[in-house]
């Protein structure tokens, strides 16, 4: 017989203080957030799908074309196409293609990259009825309206033009 | 009789409706919103949607219990509005043995699970169903002793007489009514409680039981099987709840007395569905053990004195 009435009693109270819990939720806002009518701000550590950072400095990307990414990535999800121009230093991209459809997000191309070019996108809203769809061009992605053509150093220039006659004069 | 029909269609609709949206604000959600406005169209797409899904009777089913089932759970659920005195007029149909007829109506509820879990031809199903009889057994007893407590103060088991004893103030209603028994606000709550696992309610909710038992007793109705169990879950609330309002909060009368009618009925029997919504969502199912446990070692005990003190009460005074 002992404790019977001290369960009850105890039971009832906290009982009681579960209601109070509930319905001072009742009473307060509901946090739901409207996600399709309403866009959600992503949280920075977000990790989307890779992109290519913008330097502010030089308003470009800071790839060197450099392949690391590719070579690294475990599921060969990404071909990083490039070329040489005259009067320019170093390789230029043409082309960052991502298949996103292998990638497993592991963070390795992010991981060599040396430059700091690559970086984990915001980019949360990913669904698509197509395949084609989820192969991206970075390049693109990071330049919307044309990509800007790269500086060319008339020094370099000069000097190339001169190697080249050169190299044609030995020849004959 | 078509205002009573419309009034149960309704109520059973809506109810629903209150229930989620109610469940969404205690979650800090917002429940449903998008079919009409607030929602609330919301159960009208869900009622064409169980009605044109096809009808899927299991391989191992018990064909004939499996069909009756859901009829078994909803005829006798909708049957005992019949005998609710909505208003000092407005009783469907006045019955001496009211208060009889409606536990009657009520016990067949907890058949109604037993067939479904037995015909369903599934060991969840079945599990659920002999739980949910033993718990409507344990729990029937104190809640006839409790009924019966009533038909000793008012000497009658007619509903609306039951009703009409409780006019004037609020300290006539029978939850107050010291005089007769100095436990009844106890009782009112083990009438309460009884009624909660009466319904199958959480946390009482044997017969469901999402974690354990997949659905319980529905598991295996699609369509408007489930619907029809669903519909007799809301209509066994409304009763457990008007019910509970006119043994003890006075029914159709007014707490001082001024404009007694069906509005305070409803006010009373939708407050006490509220309190239903509110504990289904603040409480975690109980163990089958703390079930019976409750029933036995608690609402029975209680019930019994309680009966016993006003039989003493009605002597002695």
């Amino acid at each position: 017989m002992s404790g019977y009435f001290e369960y009850l009693v105890n039971g009832i109270k906290s009982l009681a203080i579960g209601l109070k819990i509930t319905n001072k939720e009742f009473f307060t806002k509901p946090i739901t957030e409207q996600y399709p009518h309403k866009a959600v701000k992503m949280t920075p550590r977000y990790r989307g799908h890779t992109e290519l950072l913008m330097n502010k400095e030089t308003g470009t990307h800071n790839c060197i074309t450099c392949g690391m990414c590719e070579k690294g990535c475990p599921s060969n999800s990404i071909t990083v196409k490039s070329e040489k121009r005259p009067g320019v230093k170093g390789k230029v991209l043409t082309a960052y293609i991502l298949n996103f459809t292998t990638c497993s997000l592991c963070g390795q191309c992010v991981e060599n990259c040396k430059p700091g070019a690559l970086g984990f996108s915001n980019e949360y809203n990913l669904a698509s009825t197509r395949r084609e769809d989820f192969i991206f061009d970075l390049l693109k992605r990071l330049h919307p309206n044309g990509v800007p053509e790269p500086k060319v150093d008339p020094e370099l220039l000069k000097k190339e033009q001169e190697k080249k006659e050169s190299v044609k004069k030995s020849e004959a | 009789m078509i205002g009573l029909a419309a009034f149960i269609g309704v109520n059973l609709a809506w109810l629903g409706w209150v229930e989620r949206k109610g469940a969404g604000h205690f979650q800090r959600r917002i429940g449903p919103k998008e079919v009409g406005p607030y929602g609330l169209l919301q159960p009208l797409a869900d009622g064409l949607k169980l009605m044109s899904k096809q009808l899927i009777i299991p391989a191992n089913a018990d064909r004939a219990l499996y069909m009756a089932a859901p009829i078994v759970a909803m005829v006798p659920a909708v049957l005992s509005f019949v005998l609710i005195p909505f208003g000092e007029n407005l009783v469907p149909r006045e019955f001496n043995f009211g208060l009889l007829m409606v536990f009657a109506f009520a016990s067949m509820g907890g058949l109604s699970i037993l067939i479904g879990g037995w015909g369903s031809g599934n060991k969840y199903s079945l599990i659920a169903g002999t739980r949910a009889v033993s718990q409507n057994v344990a729990y029937e007893i104190p809640m006839l002793i409790t009924a019966m407590t009533i038909v000793m103060i008012t000497g009658s088991m007619d509903l609306n007489e039951i009703v009409r004893q409780q006019g004037g103030f609020f300290w006539k209603w029978n939850i107050f009514r010291l005089d007769k028994s100095i436990l009844m606000p106890i009782s009112f709550l083990v009438f309460f409680v009884c009624s909660l696992a009466e319904t199958n309610r959480t946390p009482f909710d044997m017969g469901e039981c999402e974690g354990e038992l997949i659905a319980g007793y529905h598991t295996e109705y699609g369509g408007m099987g489930f619907g029809l169990f669903m519909m007799a879950e809301y209509a066994n609330i409304v009763i457990g709840c008007s019910l509970t309002t006119i043994l003890f909060l006075g029914g159709w009368q007014c707490p001082f007395g001024l404009f007694p009618g069906p509005h305070w009925f409803l006010i009373k029997t939708y407050f006490l569905f509220w309190c239903f919504v509110w504990i289904r969502w603040t409480f975690p199912r109980t163990t089958f053990w703390g079930l019976l446990n409750l029933s036995w070692k608690y609402l029975i005990p209680f019930s019994l004195v309680n009966l016993l003190l006003t039989a003493l009460f009605i002597k002695v005074f």
